[in-house]
């Protein structure tokens, strides 16, 4: 049977990582491809790189930095962060990524979603949904991170954004990003009861426990999160143990190694 | 020296660095036919759509120089959709032909479960084959596809994986091999496969 994953995600601004990393063993912990490979012998099943740099270089880092990666990497990697054109993400996969996400790019122009998928297959196309929650109940698409609305219904854009060719869905709870307070269930379960692609669910993990609460209540096939890794709070070979002893499938770190 | 066969599809980089690190000293990303024929082995990747895969590959005359290479007995290593490729056709691309060196064809995985079928999941060798030697019983690989093989000659499968059913994750004969998942991207058990493959195949 299939294993949940988890999947650590890393900042980087111009080829460096953002946040600070409890690897003080690291000769260089801005390094995302020392990084990397640690998260890699851990037991990550996969990585995630968001480029949060707005920047006109941005197209030549973003493409060095895949390449670095897929050099050391032997686990799956996406990379996102304001990539807005096919030619641009298929540099990106063509340097060794394996996925793309994109997010604010395909909520401005929806045929960026079939135009990957149609280069590199659907596979490779993942969209990147930030949802927040509306008075009402519902939940909307936000765009600049959580900056602005856009009217669109989170649960209708999925499905929208998988009948244009998403292979995937990256969810994440602005609500919840940054909180430690778990990951927004509801939100997730609604989104992965609509789709039959699988859904990675990101924003607000804090503990091993809201990974178990993640797997055993809702459908998701994956759980992203960024600081509880870097400050070392919870370690992905832990975590995995913690997820195992609760039944959770899980590919054990020990293959990792 | 190990031919890849650069046809403009599939995560050549990935792959080159992972059977560099699988302890292959000569790999050339090629699309010569004098480079295939001269082969100590070929790797055929792929990914995406099964009927642009195919016609890429006879729009560059490969078809027939990897058709040539089988019958001359020259190890053949197919990944993911390279692996589907040596079959008759694909539901995906019906007007579109494989390679046709496997009779069967390529069907959309069903069940309920999720497509692609993506992430680690654990392979049940059914037949001994060289080149997975190494590779215990209920390993993890990565997958990730929506369709998969499904072999007229069911003894020409040599592993399968559970989703929604039994699912073909890996088909062989002797000197040949395709992997439904992705060695180059399945951690220390997918090299320890491409590193059989080299050895099996140096020169």
């Amino acid at each position: 049977m299939l294993s949940k994953r988890v999947i650590p995600c890393l900042d980087v601004e111009h080829g460096r990582v953002v946040k600070g990393t409890r690897f003080v063993d690291l000769r260089d912990a801005g390094d995302p491809v020392a990084l990397a490979s640690r998260y890699d012998r851990e037991g990550a099943d996969e990585l995630v790189f968001l480029d949060i740099a707005a920047s006109v270089k941005r197209r030549r880092t973003v493409v060095d930095l895949a390449r670095r990666v897929a050099e050391s990497l032997s686990i799956p990697f996406c990379v996102g962060g304001g990539i807005g054109s096919v030619d641009l993400a298929a540099a990106i996969l063509r340097a060794g990524a394996d996925k793309i996400a994109i997010n604010t790019a395909a909520v401005r122009r929806p045929a960026l979603i079939g135009e990957i998928a149609g280069r590199a297959g659907s596979q490779a196309a993942v969209l990147a949904i930030d949802a927040k929650k509306r008075s009402d109940g519902g939940y909307e698409v936000v765009v600049e991170g959580g900056r602005t609305s856009t009217g669109l219904d989170a649960i209708e854009w999925a499905r929208r954004g998988v009948a244009a060719g998403a292979g995937e869905i990256l969810l994440t709870s602005i609500d919840r990003d940054g909180t430690r307070d778990g990951f927004d269930l509801e939100l997730t379960a609604r989104v992965a009861d609509a789709v039959r692609v699988p859904v990675i669910a990101s924003g607000g993990a804090g503990s091993a426990s809201d990974f178990v609460e993640l797997f055993t209540t809702t459908g998701s096939d994956a759980g992203l999160a960024a600081s509880i890794f870097h400050s070392g709070e919870v370690v992905v070979s832990d975590l995995k143990r913690a997820l195992a002893g609760r039944g959770v499938r899980v590919r054990p770190s020990a293959e990792a190694a | 020296m190990i031919a890849m066969v650069d046809y403009g599809v599939g995560n050549l980089a990935s792959l080159y660095a992972a059977l560099r690190r699988a302890g292959a000293e000569d790999v050339r990303i090629t699309r010569s036919h004098v480079d295939i024929l001269a082969a100590n082995a070929v790797v055929l990747p792929g990914v995406g759509r099964f009927g642009h895969c195919a016609s890429e590959l006879r729009r560059l005359g490969l078809d027939v120089m990897l058709r040539a290479a089988h019958d001359r007995g020259i190890p053949l290593l197919g990944l993911c959709v390279g692996m589907q490729l040596f079959f008759d056709d694909s539901e995906e691309d019906p007007g579109t032909p494989g390679l046709g060196l496997c009779r069967g064809r390529v069907r959309r995985l069903s069940g309920d479960v999720r497509v692609p079928h993506t992430g680690w999941n654990q392979v049940r060798i059914v037949r001994p084959h060289p080149w997975l030697a190494g590779v215990r019983d209920e390993a993890y690989f990565y997958f990730v596809h929506s369709y998969s093989v499904d072999p007229i000659d069911e003894r020409a499968i040599v592993a399968t994986v559970e989703h929604g059913g039994a699912v073909t994750a890996a088909v062989g004969s002797p000197g040949t091999l395709g992997l439904q998942f992705h060695p180059e991207k399945s951690g220390a058990m997918g090299i320890s496969v491409l590193r059989s493959f080299v050895r099996a195949t140096a020169g």
